[in-house]
């Protein structure tokens, strides 16, 4: 049977389907070692002071405990911050775990209690006492904003805002319509389901096998290499699944630390878990105070954009996110200042979490602009469309593609905006009053540096490997989609290895950029092996290739042949049989393009469209239907591409409607650090999304013309469910999330 | 979690007796709250006693249209229990508005109603409490508070009673049938569970050793005329923020008794006979309604982060009433309030 | 310092294969399945009954193992995910959850399958938004919802197909 290609551009099922169906995918914490001793960490207690006494003794005395670091007994570390800094890490000192009796935020790993057995070992944990000095503490971002700063040292990675163009606060007090928004995005946590959880396998003098929870096996590794002075070529990090992590597996975390600390030491294989509580004392989407403030002509025209942000950041490090570049990018207006800065509270260091940035600064924007439309008169998807820009007025570049019009056009019809009736309170159904709200949404489209391997045996098997990660994305799947294409082979022929430290160079899977990049450096090994096996071919005597236009060739199913008559050809175990090979492999590294990246600015957009009910008395929300119309360049496999944008959409509602982290300033600490308090959205909380990708050619942005789904799903949604109940109830709520306390009336 | 010891009671008088055998031991059954806590080691028992084996899992037919159900029946089993989905389809709500189905297929009648506090300080050791460790203090009043009580608190507790359940077999007069190291009991639903007062450590007035063998529910006249209303922050699976189990006796337009209890507002189930006296002999109207979910939380105090909660429970009580009056209970599974 | 505390031996049938075991009465079945049994896909994503990641059949009904202790559960039979497929065939639950894209980190996936078992064995759920409440004791942080009460819908259908057949 002849394979049907391409694979790429159809929906395909996930290749790793049946690992997750029946249990078989392995994860950090169940990788198994003999002899495997287990940690459990103790967190403290109080947010800033130190540590005066850490009694382990009834600890240790229990019955086989192995060992329990403190502060007083850990083992040394390299000695300069640098040596502890990640890919990701910010400017500042990179927290050390156990470094010393300081304590700089609530919850911070105090000692790991290390024993035979996981219950031992938790057991043993709830008998360490310790006694603290406490310092004033601040985890107050209301309280500190005027103590907020200008990160001196940008983080790498991170464009600092654009310096101002024209004059923004002038323009505003000449505008003939003014709006100003404050707004609030509470401190969120990323809450992957598999908590965070490191195995360490010890091959004595072989070195150690790492199963961390990370997005970046290579980061791990180096990180793991670097403070514990390890030779690279002893530390291999194995990562194949990863149960979800949405960000929060880019910086190693402190379970690997541990856990590595202790194998070292103990000369034994350990493994690390975090529980859930825990999941709430590292890396969160950072609690921002923004207040945007926008200057308009009657028809809607921005004269002025304004958008103000401070964000927290931790004592040790300047934690940045570009959170208000967008509002000189998303539409044209000659006038725009634009600021960020951070203020400091004894937390732990923010880390990014899905569109970091984007979600906070785009939510604030896009309130404002449906404020906008509303004291105008004009419909918010007229009012953006007035605004459009088609160049980048930040870096006043054009962009590579930008079908954002398609998606206000095609979103709208689907969802049926039109039957909105413009006033606030002006739609009901029986009890509850219905809203319907709109935003925009936009993310950067990137691509990175990276290797793939392409291995063709003479059965016709190929295998693609390249360090990076699936944390739930797909990228098994739709790298199988594209080295399948390639060599003409259905995707049962094709084995993708990825997750792995030792496989050729990855970036971090972040930042929606793994499809453009892993998929291109996939893409680009595969075809150096189809060359190659060509080239054997037409180089074999009696081969009917022999001399032939490598472009009258194709490969598929295992043969060699000419395009224009089949038969016309040579098995592949032939024409490596013939050649003296039993293997083709081939590895290449692939760039952006850098005369683009100079000249182009790459983004992917979308309009999101939600429909709420509001009970009128009760002021209880349901969202009851979203639509998001997605622009991002080529789509690789619908069917996965559609699941990145719901999931997006769904972090999205809990955003506006759910998540805080609740801190208790007297006592600075979180206090809703479960699952059961901190609320994500359930099953009943969903309704049916609908999601659109809308066509965008981009032959720019990268080799495949791939943008990238990750984050765009959730950017624009929070916004798009506020406007919703704004116009619903005539309540603009611009604290999130958008609880029944916000919206009941005064009795 | 600390170390105990564990002994499966064969009978009712196994039990008791092994409960006496230790210091500080507990009954277990479906664990649903009590492992939860003992992993947190807010609760650290020296001994388990698992009741699971004895006999108290039937529903049975009482006199008078009465039910009793074993202290073992599992809250799915009861909500899907026909003679309770037709005689006490309020009962069957408010099961089926709590936790989530692995829950309540785990989760017994008698532990339902031993649940404890969802208290984010009770709930962590690091922090003071005093429900858990007296003495330590209520970080809540003037902290995170945004769940707690309105009303019969003192200023050592402003924790909440987390039960669905309870609510309506506050609101159905249930009697608690309990036995000891001292004999039988009868305690009736209103005097089960306490206010938090100074000894907010306390949650009922079952006495040490006591067990919980039934629940014994007296039939109800409300017909169609009920509801289970419970308004939270997402739409299942989490806690109740304000809910109310209301039963109304009609006659035609006119109320002739009501039954009226609230949820996630004080340390029980809130019930207050002289709210429901006023609904007697009235029209089903939201004037009467007004009247009396201003009597029920007349007494009300707000803290820095609940006082949404008085005009929340406010409005839900006039809205299960309206909803009881109108036999349109509410549906757990259609999230629109009706 | 109290005496070590005894362990209990145990009968439990998992997934098909009756195993005696001895175990602490702390231990959970949780821990049980994963740390002893090396069955590791039962997940752990809470440890607390508040995610459902944990779901597994005992005697046929989904209830959450972490905060099941195993000591109390001598004498039942309990199923996992490892142990929906039969001879290599998966349940019609797994094809759905396939076909569907009912997943994508996979870390709430068996608790999801156990739940959905459970679920369809109960006969509760009908509509979709039936379904959507009485899943919604599964957390799942990619946000499958959708196409999990997809799945269900087809594995249901699938189900009174079958047993229109039957009768």
């Amino acid at each position: 049977m002849t394979t049907v290609t391409p694979f790429v551009g159809t929906p395909r099922s996930r290749v790793d389907g049946r690992a997750k169906v029946t249990g078989a995918a392995r994860y950090a914490a169940e990788f198994d070692a003999p002899d495997l001793a287990h940690g459990w960490v103790v967190s403290s207690a109080v947010a800033r002071g130190r540590i005066a006494r850490i009694d382990t003794d009834a600890a240790m005395a229990m019955p086989g405990v192995l060992k329990i670091f403190t502060h007083e007994n850990r083992p040394r570390t390299a000695w300069f911050d640098y040596k502890h800094r990640d890919q990701t890490a910010p400017p500042g000192h990179p927290f050390r775990p156990l470094y010393s009796d300081t304590i700089l935020h609530s919850g911070q790993p105090i000692a790991l209690v290390v024993a035979e057995t996981l219950d031992i070992a938790r057991d043993a944990a709830s008998l360490v006492r310790v006694l603290y000095e406490t310092e004033e503490h601040a985890t107050d971002l209301a309280a500190r904003r005027d103590t907020a700063y200008v990160p001196p040292k940008k983080r790498s990675g991170i464009k600092p805002p654009p310096k101002p163009r024209g004059d923004a606060p002038g323009a505003f007090t000449s505008a003939p319509v003014q709006v100003r928004q404050e707004s609030r995005v509470p401190a969120e946590y990323h809450n992957p389901m598999e908590p965070h959880a490191a195995t360490v396998v010890w091959k004595g003098k072989d070195g150690i096998v790492v199963h961390d929870k990370t997005q970046g096996a290579q980061n791990s590794q180096s990180y793991i290499a670097s403070v514990f002075g390890l030779s690279p070529s002893k530390v291999q990090v194995v990562a194949p699944f990863v149960g979800g992590a949405f960000g929060s597996g880019l910086r190693p975390q402190y379970q690997v630390f541990l856990a590595v600390m202790a194998a070292l030491e103990l000369e034994r294989s350990v493994r690390v878990s975090l529980t859930r509580d825990q999941m709430f004392t590292f890396g969160h989407r950072p609690e921002t105070l923004q207040i945007v403030t926008l200057g308009a002509g009657r028809d809607g025209k921005l004269v002025s954009v304004q958008h103000d942000a401070v964000a927290e950041t931790s004592r040790l490090e300047d934690y940045q996110e570009v959170v208000v570049n967008w509002s000189g990018l998303l539409y044209r207006c000659d006038n725009v200042a634009l600021t960020y800065r951070l203020a400091q509270l004894d937390v732990s260091t923010p880390c990014d979490m899905r569109a970091p940035g984007a979600t906070i600064g785009v939510f604030a924007l896009e309130i404002a602009m449906d404020e906008l439309a509303h004291a105008t008169g004009i419909d918010p998807v007229e009012l953006r469309l007035r605004n459009h820009t088609d160049r980048d007025q930040n870096e006043d570049k054009p962009f590579t593609s930008k079908e954002l019009r398609a998606c206000y056009a095609k979103g709208a019809e689907r969802f049926g905006w039109s039957k909105r009736k413009p006033a606030p309170r002006s739609m009901r159904e029986g009890s509850e009053l219905v809203g319907y709200g709109f935003a925009t949404g936009v993310w950067e489209a990137m691509m990175m540096k990276s290797s793939a391997r392409a291995t063709l045996t003479p059965d016709g098997r190929l295998t693609v490997a390249t360090a990076t990660a699936d944390i739930g994305t797909g990228t098994y799947t739709i790298l199988t989609q594209i080295a399948a294409d390639a060599l003409g082979v259905p995707m049962e022929k094709v084995t993708t290895l990825i997750g792995d430290s030792s496989l050729p160079t990855s970036p971090i899977e972040g930042g929606s950029w793994a499809a453009a990049s892993s998929g291109a450096a996939v893409d680009a090994a595969c075809r150096s092996v189809r060359d190659a096996l060509i080239g054997l071919a037409r180089g074999l005597e009696d081969s009917p290739l022999a001399n032939i236009d490598p472009d009258r060739v194709t490969v598929r199913d295992g043969r060699v042949f000419l395009t224009a008559d089949p038969d016309q050809g040579l098995a592949i175990d032939a024409v490596m049989a013939a050649s003296g090979v039993d293997k083709i492999e081939l590895e290449e590294t692939v760039l952006p393009d850098p005369k683009t990246m100079l000249t182009h600015a790459a983004y992917t957009h979308s309009a999101v469209f939600a429909e709420v009910r509001v009970d009128e008395e009760l002021g209880i929300v349901r969202v009851t239907r979203v639509v998001n119309a997605v622009a991002a360049g080529r789509i690789l496999n619908p069917k996965t591409a559609r699941s990145q944008i719901l999931g997006g959409v769904v972090m999205g509602i809990g955003m506006a409607l759910e998540e805080e982290a609740l801190h208790d300033h007297k006592l600075g600490r979180v206090m809703n650090h479960n699952f059961a308090e901190y609320h994500i959205p359930v099953n009943a909380d969903v309704p049916d999304i609908d999601v659109l990708f809308v066509e965008e050619h981009d032959d720019k942005v990268s080799p495949l013309g791939v943008k990238g789904l990750g984050e765009i799903g959730i950017v624009g949604t929070a916004a798009a469910i506020a406007n919703a109940i704004f116009h619903a109830t005539g309540k603009r709520v611009n604290d999130l999330p958008i609880t029944v306390d916000k919206l009941l009336d005064e009795a | 979690m600390n170390r105990f010891g564990y002994t499966r009671a064969g009978s009712v008088a196994e039990a008791i007796q092994a409960f006496a055998a230790h210091p500080d031991a507990r009954f277990i059954a479906g664990g649903t709250n009590l492992v939860d806590l003992m992993k947190y080691d807010v609760e650290t028992p020296d001994h388990l006693v698992d009741i699971t084996r004895l006999p108290l899992d039937q529903v049975e037919d009482g006199t008078d249209g009465a039910l009793r159900v074993g202290a073992l029946v599992g809250n799915a089993d009861l909500a899907y229990d026909r003679r309770v989905q037709e005689r006490f389809p309020l009962l069957a709500s408010a099961l089926l508005a709590g936790a989530s189905p692995q829950l309540r297929n785990m989760a017994t009648t008698g532990g339902n109603l031993l649940q404890r506090t969802r208290c984010h300080y009770f709930y962590d050791p690091a922090t003071p409490c005093n429900k858990r460790e007296p003495g330590t203090g209520c970080p809540a009043i003037q902290g995170v508070n945004r769940n707690h009580a309105i009303l019969g608190t003192s200023e050592r507790c402003i924790a909440t009673h987390p039960s669905d359940l309870c609510v309506a077999l506050a609101a159905l007069e249930a009697t608690v049938l309990v036995t000891g190291p001292n004999g039988d009991r009868r305690i009736p639903f209103a005097e089960f569970h306490r206010l938090p007062d100074d000894r907010p450590e306390i949650d009922t007035t079952l006495a040490p050793g006591e067990l919980i063998t039934a629940v014994e529910i007296p039939a109800a006249d409300f017909g169609a005329h009920h509801t289970y209303l419970k308004l939270r922050d997402r739409h299942s699976y989490a806690f109740a923020l304000v809910s109310v189990a209301a039963g109304l006796a009609m006659d035609g337009g006119r109320i002739v008794r009501a039954r009226l209890a609230l949820g996630g507002v004080a340390h029980k189930p809130w019930r207050d006979p002289a709210a429901e006296a006023l609904l007697s002999g009235q029209p089903a109207t939201d004037d009467s309604f007004r009247k009396a979910a201003d009597h029920l939380l007349s007494g009300a105090v707000p803290r820095s982060g609940n006082g949404f909660k008085i005009a929340l429970a406010r409005r839900a009580i006039v809205r299960a009433l309206r909803q009881a009056a109108a036999g349109t209970p509410q549906s757990q599974t259609d999230k629109r309030i009706q | 310092m109290a005496p070590p505390i005894a362990p209990h031996t145990i009968d439990l049938t998992i997934n098909g294969t009756a195993h005696r075991l001895d175990v602490a009465p702390w231990t959970t079945l949780l821990d049980l399945l994963r740390e002893d049994l090396k069955l590791t896909g039962t997940k752990k994503g809470c440890d607390h009954g508040q995610c459902g990641a944990c779901t597994v059949l005992v005697d046929g009904k989904r209830v959450n193992s972490c905060l099941t202790l195993a000591v109390m559960k001598d004498g039942a039979t309990v199923t996992t995910v490892e142990g929906l497929a039969r001879n290599g065939q998966l349940h019609p639950v797994q094809e759905a959850f396939i076909a569907r894209d009912a997943f994508q980190c996979g870390y709430c996936t068996p608790g999801q399958l156990c739940s959905a078992v459970g679920l369809m064995a109960e006969g509760h759920a009908h509509s979709a938004e039936e379904i959507r409440e009485l899943m919604s004791g599964n957390l799942c942080r990619c946000g499958a919802y959708a196409n999990i009460v997809a799945a269900v819908q087809d594995a249901l259908a699938a189900q009174s197909t079958q047993r229109e057949a039957a009768e």
